[in-house]
Parts: structure tokens; sequence; C-alpha cells
């Protein structure tokens, strides 16, 4: 057995760069793991219109072509294994279509495992009235969205990835499941750890993996330094290389571009991090009051001490309901007092929709480029230019429809010097809430399955 | 002794982000002078005294002294959030830089020490 496990993360959200895994197995062929990330709060709910659509859809169908970007690397008898919840609401269809091209391939060798029973729409819709799935945030009772429940699922821990991976799957494909899961899962299969007893190590491993859950995140991405990160066109995505006791080094690929320096780690450490001390997972209650960092080489920052205590009795539940619809608008105002020229035209814009007899539930006026991103907290000095952003949200998509169909015309009867109407009538999208909540361990079964090839 | 009135990214860095209709921001010292500093003078009440314009509810500050940094947790920050609120930074990934622009008044010899240095 190797004395550490080497895991790369190449997708930190739905949409990061395609050609990311096949590049980090490039540059790093020593790499014994890729962990890929598809699902944050609302993807799943995007994917639920998918399967409305096609039933055999619900999946991040990106993660086929990363399948296949990778099938000249296995074809040279590289072992790389992959861990990702790109099976969405639909790990089984996602597997399917990975075994189908690994087949064309002639690639049957490779073994994919497949994680589900996260899915709880139907638990929850014939259980409104159980406490656990009051709103974590408003303490609403289920009742209140009931019939508009479009998604709810669980955040699975590593146990059924580490049970996939032991079966000998290649790759791990997961409904919802903890982003730090997908790292802590290799760690446990790789070095036999105790699910229910070696909480130290877990957490360590918890850390790696919420380290580079979000890719280039830690090396560079959204950095406070971000403008002298060398080679931002070529950030390296992160490596870690975690030991027997669940110490890592965080790392990236040679000759990439950015930097991991104790700020970038210190930073990623801290993003979307509630209490540090009791940070909360499927697999441990962690600590980060502990952690001890050092910069032990060049793009190399070492991370020990974390600890772990078992983790909460339920699991989080990430459910989504529908809410209405959203259209947004933009106009570039160019002149002098072009923030007042904006704001007038917003306002034009939504007093001709209530003339029209909508009175709109929801809208907001923003003057970009005249302090609206922290509005009331930093201002910007006046400028000749600013571009006019309206939204608007309402249950009704024909006040929508209105809405959108106002916006055109303040090009001939706004401001002079008003462009940038190019995108055209603005699109009305579906609006989905976000609806917190938590089960009770006992009422999640996990499924594990690995789809055998046929030959 | 005298004193400035510097914006907080003099002596600490940032990062933000969403959790549901709330935020947090890490604030992060570049030494140990910063963090003593900080500790002592972004309290829950100033960050949440600054985000009111954003209808933030109330701030819980928590202290990571290994890291010299501060975390804070913005209630209701996000007029709704995710996908629901109508604002062009719904997921709070400007408040870090927002928090950066706090005018702090600081005691020169202390900002000496607290001042990055690299």
């Amino acid at each position: 057995m190797n004395n550490i496990v080497r895991i790369g993360n190449a997708q930190g959200f739905w949409g990061d760069s395609p050609g990311a895994a096949a590049r980090l197995a490039q540059q790093q062929p020593d790499l014994d793991y890729l962990t890929l990330d598809y699902l944050a709060e609302l993807s799943l709910s995007i994917m639920a219109i998918q399967r409305e659509k096609d039933p055999s859809m619900g999946y991040a169908r990106d993660f086929v072509e990363v399948v296949r970007s990778l099938t000249p690397l296995w074809k040279k008898g590289s072992q790389l294994k992959i861990v990702t919840n790109a099976g969405g609401l639909n790990p089984l269809a996602c597997a399917q279509a990975c075994q189908r091209l690994l087949q064309q391939e002639r690639l049957p060798q490779i073994r994919i495992g497949v994680v589900s029973g996260d899915d709880l729409l139907s638990l929850m819709k014939t259980n409104p009235q159980n406490h656990s799935f009051e709103n974590l945030e408003t303490h609403e009772s289920l009742i209140a969205i009931q019939e508009k429940l479009v998604t709810a699922n669980a955040y699975l821990g590593a146990k059924p990835i580490v049970q996939a991976l032991s079966m000998g799957a290649h790759i791990v494909i997961t409904g919802r499941t903890a982003d730090p899961s997908l790292t802590v899962a290799p760690c446990a299969a790789h070095f036999n750890w105790s699910l229910d007893d070696d909480y130290d190590r877990l957490a360590g491993a918890t850390i790696a993996g919420h380290l580079i859950e979000c890719g280039t995140q830690v090396t560079g991405g959204i950095s406070t330094d971000w403008l002298q990160m060398p080679d931002p066109a070529h950030l390296g995505f992160p490596i870690v290389e975690v030991d027997a006791n669940g110490d890592c080094v965080i790392t990236k690929p040679l000759n990439t571009g950015g930097k991991v320096t104790i700020n970038t780690v210190k930073e990623q450490l801290l993003y979307e991090v509630g209490d540090p001390d009791h940070y909360l997972s499927p697999d441990a209650t962690v600590s980060f009051l502990s952690l001890t960092l050092k910069e032990v080489g060049e793009n190399r920052i070492h991370i020990s001490g974390a600890k772990g205590n078992p983790p909460p009795p339920s699991y989080k539940v990430s459910a989504t309901y529908r809410d209405g619809f959203k259209a947004e608008a933009y106009l570039a105002i160019f002149g002098v007092d072009a923030q007042t020229k904006a704001r007038r035209c917003g306002e034009i814009i939504l007093q001709r929709v209530r003339e029209a007899g909508y009175d709109l539930q929801r809208t907001i006026i923003e003057c970009l480029g005249a302090g609206a991103i922290a509005p009331g907290v930093v201002s910007s000095a006046p400028s000749m230019e600013c571009v006019l952003r309206i939204a608007a949200a309402d249950s009704r998509q024909e006040a929508l429809d209105c809405f959108a169909k106002e916006i055109a015309p303040m090009v001939t009867s706004g401001p002079q010097g008003v462009s940038g109407y190019s995108s055209g009538r603005p699109h009305i999208r579906p609006v989905f809430g976000y609806w917190p909540c938590l089960v009770a361990r006992d009422q999640i079964s996990p499924i594990v399955q690995i789809l055998e090839a046929s030959r | 002794m005298t004193f400035s009135i510097v914006p907080l990214r003099t002596i600490a860095y940032a990062r933000s982000g969403d959790k549901g209709d709330s935020a947090n921001i890490g604030v992060i010292a570049y030494n140990a002078a910063g963090y003593a500093f900080l500790r002592e003078y972004l309290s829950a009440d100033k960050v949440n005294a600054y985000f009111k314009p954003l209808g933030v509810t109330s701030t819980i500050r928590y202290e990571l002294a290994n890291l010299e940094a501060l975390n804070f947790v913005l209630n209701h920050v996000l007029a709704g959030g995710g996908s629901r609120s109508l604002r062009t930074d719904s997921q709070g990934k400007a408040l870090g830089q927002a928090i950066l622009e706090m005018p702090i008044e600081i005691e020169d010899s202390i900002l000496k020490q607290a001042r990055r240095s690299y």
C-alpha cells in the first residue's frame, strides 16, 4: 500500500472547464483519483427540468464527455479512478451512458459503480408534517410548499462510495453526496479506515476534500491576490496528497498557472463555512481550530491536526420547489448624468408594466458601475457610463411577458446614448426556492451497484 | 499616539460565499499583529452595522486564532439567496471585496506591524 493517496479535482461546479480532467491526468500521471463535483444547491432543479422533457436525462451529460476524454489514458493502462456526483437525479442513467461509451471504446474492464438512495422526494411529499422537514432557515413547515416540491435529496457520505470502490469500481457515480465525501471515500478505501471510528483521520480527509472541491478556487481563482497570479489563463487544478493519518499536502501540477500558498489555502478553508469548530459533514464533525499549515515547498502546503467527532445524527437535505418566474434585462447608458438616466429608464419600464395591469411582485433596479453591487456599503465615483440592470419576479408568467416586452421600447424612447440591447428580449426563467432540512439517518438506505459490462 | 484611517485590506484579505440566504466572510490577517488588532477591533456588531444596508438581520463571529482569521456569518444578507434573490450578487461573492473597503482606525505603531510586508 502506498503511504500517500493522490487525489485531484478537475471540476468545481457544473460548467467548469470541460478539458480539465484530461489535462490534469496528463500533467500528473501518478494521480490515483480524480474527483468531479457537479452539484451546487440548485443544480438538481435544472436536472429535474431536463428529466421532465426526457426521462433518460437528469444528470450532468458533460461527464460522459469527460469519460470520453480519459479513454486514451485508460487504453495506455492508466489506473486512474474517478469519483463524481455527476449522476445528479439519475445516477443509473448517467452510468449507463458512460458504460455504452466505454464499450464502444473497447474498455469493458473499466467498471462503473453507482450510488443512489439519496432521493427523498416521495418520502417528503407523503410526510410533509414531519418536523425534520421544516425549513432549517425559516422554520416553516413543509406543508407550505409540499405541492411545489421539485427535488429533495440527502447529502450522503463516503460509506457507499467506499463500498463501490471495494467492489472494484473504477468510476463511481453518485447523486447528491456531500462534496468532501468524494475525497474522503478514496482515502478511507485506500487506507482501510473505519468510517465509524477513525474520526480524526476522516476529519483530515474532509479538510482535504473541502479544499479541492471548488477546483481552482484554492490555486489562485477568486483569491484576493488574483491580479498577481502568474499565468492566470492556465490555473492548475488542485491535488491533495493524503497520508495514512489524514494529514495532507495540497499542491498543483508543475508548469501550471496560479499559486498554492498559505494565503490561498486559508481563503479556501473559510469558503462557505459556518462554525469552524463544528463543520458538519456526513462522515465527521470537524474542527478547523487545531489545524496547522506549513509551507513545505513551492506551491506545497502541508495541513495537519484536524480533529474529528462523530457526524450529526441526521443527514442534511437540499430540496427545491417551484417559486414562480423571473426575468432580467440590461441597457447600457452613456453620457452626462448616466446614473440618473439609467434609474429613470428602469422606473419608466416598471411604470409601463403597471399601467398594462401588472403590479410585479418583486423588482430591482441596479445601476451597475455606480455602486450597485453592495449598495449603501461601498460607493463608486460618478461615471459617464452606467449599465441599467432591471429584474423582476412574479408568480404569473404573463406579467413577466409584459415586462420583457417593455425593455426594447427604451431604445428609441430613452435617453441619448442608450445601447447594449443586442442580446434581445430577456428570457423568462423559472425560479426555484431552496429548502434546506434534515432527515434521520435510519430513513435513508444508500444503494450501491456495479454495472457489469456485457461482452 | 497617532492614528490613521485605512481600508481593512491594508492589513487583511478575505473570502466570501453563500449559505442559503446567509453568507459568510472570512477575514484573514496578514500577520499576528494584525490578528491581535482585528480580534479587538472588528466586532460582530461593527460588521453587522457595516452591512446593514443589505438587510442583514444578525451577525455571528467565530475566531480562528490558528489561522489568524475571523469568520463572520451574516444572516439573511442575500435578499433570498440562490435563484430567488434578484440581486446581481445573489450569492455573496462580492462581500469579501466589500468588507476589505471598510475604513479602520488604527494606531500608527500597530499599523506599521500589521501591514502586509510581502
